[in-house]
């Protein structure tokens, strides 16, 4: 995998809708997922932190989209326009999802510029699922959860929000990357150029 | 899901500018965000449900979108019972591990009023607001790249479309013997199966769509004109100006009467 | 004022190892009206693809030259126009005077002249609403005319047209035929691509077909090519005038009743309908865009619930299940007894090869193993799908996905089988092999329902018809 890159830094008309196709496509499963987030919130009830291990989904996006397109900017793009439409399709928490969706973009956006936008292996998607959990967690950290104990609650609730996000849209999305190039949509990204000719 | 908008369009402050309204309600929430009192949100909510009609928005309407806020208000005053930070005031219940003092309920009230306070005005906004003028008003008031802001809504575009296509995908799952009965484990993959086939799907109608753009000049290196001009004036200022105001106001409140409780700190 | 001059030209799309388009020479002068034949898969969106500018370089590997009046199409872009096959994924805009606006806008004209060209090129094409409807209120042959406005609001010199017709019912085809013929200028170039063309002859004075191998097969006046080339194209997968599509009609009285749908209605995809499907029968649902025919598909599957009335199977096709409707059943019991071919195959897709797509509706419904493989490679071999048995379903052609979806609803060999436009852009040569599938199965005692705009496919095969009115139409 890999060694492919991307020459100019200009998008294309293909990576700018394919990256908010992603976005939306996202926005409508976040859709579905968060009807399911509410309807397990009584099952979590006792050790409400766990819930956590579900967070790493909302994050996908941003992984996703950086494997995929292979552009500065690609990862903060694809989870800010998924925060937006799902603001649009009626998101209950209003505009601040797009004050949320940029600290989580940017976290995985650091780590895709860490290896200046060569590297898209496994080890990359794992530090941005690490870095946009982080980004996520730090967010919440503050926001959401301030009137919380520190140590039963904030603090654990935040280590497994980057632990779910390392596993779910880290290797998630590098698994899906690797899903999505066998059905050949993505044979106008380098990433799906990477699979044998036939 | 329904992406027209709810609102009469010609009542005063719904036909404001769309970057403007977006910037008043970021602004009114990370205003009302930073304090953990419950006094300054209920206020800031007084407010934007007297200013309600103004933007044409029915109570009903706005009732029905913040509905599932309730579930997570439940939520937050569970995680509270369990894990509040400080239990300060009156012993209300004491039953083993449970200790609810009146500091507790406080607490968790200034926490639900946060969370509707800082809520409501993105619902009002997106209750009011068309998605095409959005995306004008991005690139000609607030100068987004074109590029990006006509290739989100392209996409944005697909959205019922691939509402319709889920089920579509359901149906063929079924039509091939594949259903998930009563079996939770089994249903998750069928989620997961079936969010997989709309986003290849999805991607696929993108990279045609994409195409599509790019045949009508999308990608033409000339500078691009606008058809529909979106007007940012004094109004649009005020609008602007009148949230900071406000959202300032009721934070003022709360340190005079002495209930302000920073977020960090 | 366009001209087009190709010189050896080929493509080969990346990732893969045949050329999509080879060795190809051709020149057409401005004016000319050139109808652009080829069997599935001989190249013929690729070249109109090359023509646009649409083939960007990292997408593949090009041999030889294009031009459009001596420039690289790609920087010609001005000059061209292209209409997309599929309606759906070329409108870019929520309402329809800003859809057709978009183009204007990207050339960057000012907005004052904007307006008067929109309302132009509604007119041109005979657009019923105004600039505000929303695009998603349209049906498919009001989108197809939509996005042709959108591309006459360019005034594009070359206009190039991709199977315009395919999604559309007779009438809403006619309308955009009229549409073309009244928007081209005497000095508009035309490149059109069609399957059919008994419809398409009118417009054109010269007929291109290209080669599966490369290169031009033939090209000439209509009336010069068929009659020199006329039986080797139909025996390729042309479809040619005057060579009439064989007869399947039923030698046999139908049998007993399979199903029995009574003042069935879904408002508001269907009005109410009512009708018997019987064994050994054929019997043809056909109605205008959006009359409620694929849902009345599926409702006859078992797939969807109805609103009113009730969909019946008797005991000859459900055995003790009568009693329940179709769409109570546990999908493996449906699957045995009801077989559904959607109308995009792509959507009926689960597995990650054609084999394990076969297999997995005989494994559902608790064949042995040795069962299963009988089944799938009995089916690959009568559908000339061997070859691509580890292939995954998504990388197929169109025809050959249709074929899998077909071949997947008849592995584990339901008594009924409804198929949604099953031979929907397929060239001659799939087509006649469907059609000779289904006479079989009808005639070895299988109830078939087809939902079909094909009037063809209706003559060849079908021994009853149903046609449905749109739900709006009837009080
Ligand atoms: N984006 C693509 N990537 C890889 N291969 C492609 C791509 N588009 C087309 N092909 C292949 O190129 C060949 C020519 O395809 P093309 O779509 O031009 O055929 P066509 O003549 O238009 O066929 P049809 O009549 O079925 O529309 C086919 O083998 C097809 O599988
Ligand atoms: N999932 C859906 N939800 C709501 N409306 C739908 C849905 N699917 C189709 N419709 C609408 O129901 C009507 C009938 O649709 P249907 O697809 O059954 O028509 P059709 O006769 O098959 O048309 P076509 O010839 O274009 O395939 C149309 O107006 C369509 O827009
Ligand atoms: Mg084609
Ligand atoms: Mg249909």
């Amino acid at each position: 995998m890999s060694k492919t890159t991307v020459t100019t830094n200009r998008w294309r008309t293909v990576d700018v809708v394919v990256a908010a196709v992603i976005a939306v496509t996202f926005g409508v499963i976040f859709w579905a997922w968060g009807l399911l987030w509410n309807v397990v919130t009584p099952a979590f009830a006792f050790l409400p932190a766990t819930q956590a291990i579900m967070y790493g989904v909302w994050l996908i996006p941003a992984v996703l989209g950086g494997l995929v397109i292979r552009r500065p900017g690609a990862a903060l793009f694809c989870e800010t326009v998924a925060a937006v439409v799902s603001v649009l399709l009626g998101s209950e928490w209003g505009s601040i999802t797009i004050l949320q969706g940029l600290s989580q973009g940017i976290g995985a956006e650091l780590a895709f510029a860490a290896f200046r936008y060569r590297s898209f292996r496994r080890p990359t998607a794992l530090l941005a699922g690490a870095l946009t959990g982080l980004g996520a967690a730090v967010f919440d950290f503050f926001v959401w959860n301030g009137e919380y104990a520190l140590g039963s609650y904030r603090i654990p609730y935040a280590l497994l929000t980057i632990a779910s996000a390392t596993a779910i849209a880290g290797v998630g999305a590098w698994s899906l990357t690797r899903a999505l190039a066998k059905t050949g949509v993505l044979d106008r990204f380098p990433a799906g150029r990477e699979r044998t000719t036939i | 899901m329904n992406l027209e908008p709810v609102a009469r369009p010609d009542a005063p402050l719904a036909r404001r500018n769309p970057v403007a309204k977006l910037a008043a309600a970021l602004l009114c929430s990370i205003i009302l965000i930073a304090t953990l009192d419950p006094v300054a949100p209920a206020i800031a909510i007084a407010v934007e449900l007297a200013l309600l009609p103004l933007f044409g928005v029915r109570l009903r309407v706005l009732a029905r979108r913040a509905l599932p806020l309730l579930v997570s208000a439940v939520g937050i005053l569970v995680t509270l019972v369990l894990f509040a930070a400080e239990r300060s005031g009156r012993i209300l219940v004491e039953a083993g591990p449970f200790l609810i003092t009146s500091g507790v309920l406080i607490t968790a009230l200034g926490l639900v009023l946060r969370m509707f306070a800082v809520a409501l005005p993105g619902v009002i906004v997106v209750a009011t607001t068309d998605p095409t003028d959005l995306a004008d008003a991005l690139v000609q008031n607030a100068k987004l790249p074109a590029r990006f802001a006509y290739g989100a809504l392209a996409a944005f575009r697909l959205v019922p479309l691939l509402a319709q296509e889920w089920q579509m995908i359901s149906m063929a799952r079924r039509a091939r013997g594949v259903d998930a009965g009563r079996n939770p484990l089994a249903r998750l993959r069928l989620f997961g199966s079936t969010a997989f086939t709309l986003l290849v799907g999805a991607i696929r109608r993108g990279t045609r769509l994409a195409v599509a753009m790019d045949a009508r000049g999308f990608d033409a290196m000339t500078p691009r004109s606008v058809a529909r001009r979106q007007h940012f004036g004094r109004a649009d200022g005020l609008l602007i100006a009148g949230a900071a105001v406000l959202a300032g106001a009721a934070l003022a409140v709360s340190i005079a009467t002495g209930t302000f409780r920073p977020l960090i700190g | 004022m366009s001209a087009v001059r190709l010189r050896g030209f080929g493509w080969r799309h990346a990732g893969r190892k045949r050329w999509a388009v080879r060795g190809l020479d051709l020149r057409i002068e401005h004016g000319e009206r050139v109808l652009l034949l080829g069997a599935s898969g001989a190249g013929k969106s690729t070249l109109l693809a090359a023509l646009a500018g649409l083939l960007p370089e990292d997408s593949g590997e090009q041999e030889g030259t294009v031009e459009i009046d001596g420039r690289d199409p790609r920087t010609a872009r001005e000059e061209v126009g292209l209409l997309f096959q599929d309606p759906e994924t070329q409108l870019v805009m929520a309402r329809c005077g800003d859809d057709v606006a978009f183009g204007p806008e990207n050339r960057g004209l000012p907005a004052e002249q904007i307006w008067p060209r929109v309302d132009e090129a509604l007119h041109r094409v005979g657009f019923r609403y105004g600039r505000d409807r929303p695009t998603a209120a349209l049906s498919g042959g009001e989108q197809q005319r939509l996005a042709l406005a959108g591309v006459l609001a360019l005034r594009p010199s070359l206009l190039l047209l991709d199977e315009p017709t395919a999604n559309l019912d007779p009438a809403g085809a006619a309308l955009i035929r009229d549409a073309v013929a009244t928007a081209l200028d005497t000095d508009t170039t035309l490149l059109l691509v069609e399957h059919r063309l008994a419809e398409a002859l009118p417009l054109v004075d010269r007929v291109v077909v290209l080669a599966p191998g490369g290169g031009v097969q033939a090209d000439g006046t209509p009336q010069a090519v068929f009659a020199a080339h006329g039986e080797a194209l139909a025996a390729e997968g042309v479809w040619v005038p005057g060579h009439p599509a064989p007869r399947r009609r039923a030698t046999t009285a139908a049998g007993s009743e399979l199903l029995a749908a009574d003042e069935l209605a879904l408002p508001p995809r269907l009005a109410t309908v009512s009708l018997t499907v019987r064994a050994g029968e054929a019997l043809a649902v056909h109605g205008p865009n959006g009359a409620g025919k694929s849902t009345l598909a599926l409702l006859l599957g078992g797939l969807l619930a109805p609103a009113a009335g009730r969909v019946t199977a008797t005991a000859e096709l459900a055995g003790g299940d009568a009693r329940t409707p179709p769409h109570r059943w546990r999908a493996p019991a449906l699957v045995g007894r009801i077989g559904s071919v959607f109308q995009d195959p792509e959507h009926q897709f689960v597995t990650a090869t054609v084999a394990d797509e076969l297999a997995l509706g005989p494994r559902r419904t608790g064949r042995t193993e040795a069962q299963v493989r009988t089944t799938v490679d009995a089916l690959l071999d009568r559908l000339r799908l061997a070859a691509l048995a580890e292939a995954n379903p998504y990388t197929l052609s169109g025809g050959e996905a249709r074929r899998l979806s077909v071949a997947t609803a008849l592995a584990t060999a339901p008594r009924l089988l409804v198929c949604d436009e099953p031979t929907f852009g397929q060239d001659r040569r799939t087509w006649r092999e469907l059609v000779e599938l289904f006479a079989e199965l009808r005639d070895n005692g299988h109830g078939l329902v087809t939902v079909t705009h094909d009037t063809e496919f209706i003559a060849a095969l079908a021994d009853r018809q149903v046609g449905l009115e749109h739900p709006g139409s009837t009080p």
